[in-house]
């Protein structure tokens, strides 16, 4: 019988944690895919960090570190300083990279260091359950503003993307959105074009993945998806904000 | 190189971990410890390694746990403030048992404090700092040429435990010059590190976390490295006796201060106070036993603490003591120095009380 389709050999055949219709596993799948088509999953060294992807070293079938909270940017350049030749990602969340690890996210991407960064926006904390993040929406209802995020107290969301874009050292910087087939295509375009910034060391490079987070956005996997699209794609426009002409 | 070289304490540690085969330095300016980055700055890149200043001590120490993740020989160094911020990554190190090299050269506190040299950091770097059950190394140079020589060391002691070894200086042996006679040829113990993350090549991947969410799990891996400790109070345990055999008060010091009692101790002899000293080299291990052995000698009256704080290290002598003698102290805070009279005038006292 002919195989018409395999799990990718990027990710180990531990399952899952993730809850029902969030789409960190998406995400997970289409990084190893890419990994595995570029063949370099045999050099690549991946930073697990902290929220609810603080575990993926067991599913990316690569070397792995696991960073305290925030810092991945920081555990990858020590990585990258030492292994230049190897490909080094981390993969971080909102809060771990716009809360607690924007100063390294910032300077990581200021020093050009030749790295990728895999930030995935939900919009909320995720692992301990549902607080405001920097990226939450204004009006936006979590355990941290139960009446929702109310500029006048809680300031504004922060568009990461859009604000290390205006960094030199930052080479290629895309949002995408895992919403649906063809943005899900778009998003391993992304994740593809991103490594190969890093291989041919032009510098930084990151891909920020709009995402769901069913449980503690309180709605069921599709009606989230749906909200991702009405209510966060309006603040988070998707689109290459770093590197569009780049040839690579 | 056979001559003896007049260099500043930073830049000889700076050196000594040149030559001890670090080659990743991650580094944020503060005084009394910036030479260091400076002579990293200039020699680094020639030794054909990596100096990257962070944007903050925080970021420096998470890019020592990435490069001892990847297997490399690295160091960073800071002074008290910088290196209180460093703590949660001392943690992770410990929690990962990754090797790593820290150079603490200590000023006053607490808080922002001064500038100048102080002892005021014994606590937190002999008794934790940061969060969980963890020790570190933690070595206590108190001349130029015992920097260099220790500093090659902790690299050695790094790798073979796993673990973190801290040089605990101060702002006197940063700063201060003195001659220093490199060896031609350093003894590196290579390790092969085959849990370094280098790509997975022809081998299973590796994976380095200090989480472990399973209960039983996460208390095997306290066992193993409280077995590790256990191991290095046996055999790395290290600290000059000076005198002690026939002594009635034993001076116990680190690091700068030891300098100061060791001329102490001839002055008192030569007014007829037999007076020796412990000088811990290891703060962790403590030199605890030979402590325990001197109380019990008929000859000794007493012990006398002296420390650059408000009395830190003498829990640990009071521990090794145990009630057997009294355990006096002195101390000076701020930056400031105890003088050589001052501790004699002490030490003249001591003797009378005891010999009442």
């Amino acid at each position: 019988m002919a195989i018409v389709f395999e799990k990718t050999k990027g990710l180990t055949d531990k399952p899952f944690h993730y809850c029902p219709g969030c789409t960190h596993g998406i995400i997970h799948r289409i990084i190893a895919e890419v990994l595995c088509e570029q063949d370099i999953l045999e050099n690549t060294i991946g930073v697990s960090s902290v929220g609810c992807t603080y575990n993926n070293y067991e599913y990316f079938a690569c070397d792995m570190v696991q960073a305290a909270h925030g810092r991945a940017p920081a555990v990858a350049t020590g990585v990258k300083r030492v292994h230049p030749g190897n490909t080094v990602f981390t993969y971080q969340g909102d809060g771990d990279l716009a809360s607690i690890g924007m100063a390294e996210i910032v300077h990581a991407a200021a020093r050009g260091e030749n790295i990728t960064v895999f930030f995935v926006n939900n919009a909320v904390y995720g692992m301990t359950s549902g607080q405001m993040a920097p990226t939450s929406l204004l009006g936006q209802v979590t355990t941290t503003s139960p009446f929702g995020r109310d500029s006048a107290v809680q300031g504004y969301p922060i568009n990461v993307s859009e604000m290390l874009a205006t960094l030199t050292g930052a080479k290629y910087i895309e949002r995408v959105m895992i919403s649906d087939f063809k943005n899900i295509q778009a998003a391993k375009r992304a994740v593809a074009k991103a490594f190969r910034v890093q291989k041919q060391g032009l510098g930084f490079s990151m891909v920020e993945f709009l995402s769901t987070c069913p449980t503690n956005w309180g709605k069921s996997p599709v009606e989230s998806i749906d909200w991702l699209k009405q209510n966060m794609v309006p603040q988070y426009p998707i689109g290459v904000f770093k590197g569009k002409d780049l040839e690579v | 190189m056979t001559k003896r070289i007049l260099m500043k304490g930073n830049e000889v540690i700076a050196e000594a971990a040149i030559r001890a085969g670090c080659r990743y330095y991650f580094g944020y300016p503060i005084t009394p410890q910036t030479e260091i980055m400076h002579y990293m700055a200039l020699t680094m890149n020639k030794a054909g390694g990596t100096f990257v200043q962070a944007e903050s001590e925080v970021a420096a120490i998470n890019m020592v746990y990435g490069a001892s993740a990847a297997g490399g020989r690295t160091m960073t160094s800071s002074s008290s403030p910088g290196i209180s911020l460093k703590q949660e990554g001392f943690s992770y190190i410990a929690g990962a048992e990754l090797p790593a090299v820290v150079v603490n050269i200590v000023r006053a506190g607490p808080g922002l404090g001064g500038i100048l040299p102080a002892q005021g950091d014994y606590f937190q770097a002999t008794k934790g700092g940061g969060h969980g059950d963890y020790r570190n190394i933690v070595i206590a140079p108190a001349s130029i040429q015992e920097l260099y020589e220790m500093t090659v060391e902790a690299f050695n002691l790094a790798d073979e435990y796993r673990m973190l070894v801290m040089i605990l200086g101060d702002g006197t042996l940063g700063q201060m010059m003195e001659p220093v006679l490199f060896r031609d040829e350093e003894p590196i113990v290579e390790s092969t590190k085959e849990w370094a993350l280098t790509g997975h090549k022809g081998r299973d991947h590796n994976t380095i976390q200090s989480i472990y969410i399973n209960p039983d799990e996460l208390e095997a891996k306290n066992n193993e490295l409280q077995a590790k400790y256990r191991a290095i109070e046996v055999k790395e345990t290290r600290f000059e006796a000076l005198d002690t055999e026939d002594a009635e008060i034993v001076i116990v010091a680190f690091g700068t201060c030891s300098r100061i009692c060791r001329n102490v101790i001839r002055q008192a002899r030569d007014q007829g106070v037999k007076v020796g000293m412990i000088r811990p080299i290891t703060l962790w291990p403590y030199p605890t036993e030979v402590l325990s052995e001197l109380a019990k000698s008929d000859t000794l009256k007493a012990f006398l603490d002296v420390e650059l704080n408000a009395g830190q290290m003498i829990e640990d002598v009071k521990l090794a003591v145990n009630g057997a003698k009294p355990v006096y102290f002195h101390g000076r805070t701020g930056g400031n120095l105890p003088s050589q009279k001052e501790i004699l005038d002490l030490i003249m006292n001591i003797h009378k009380e005891v010999n009442q």
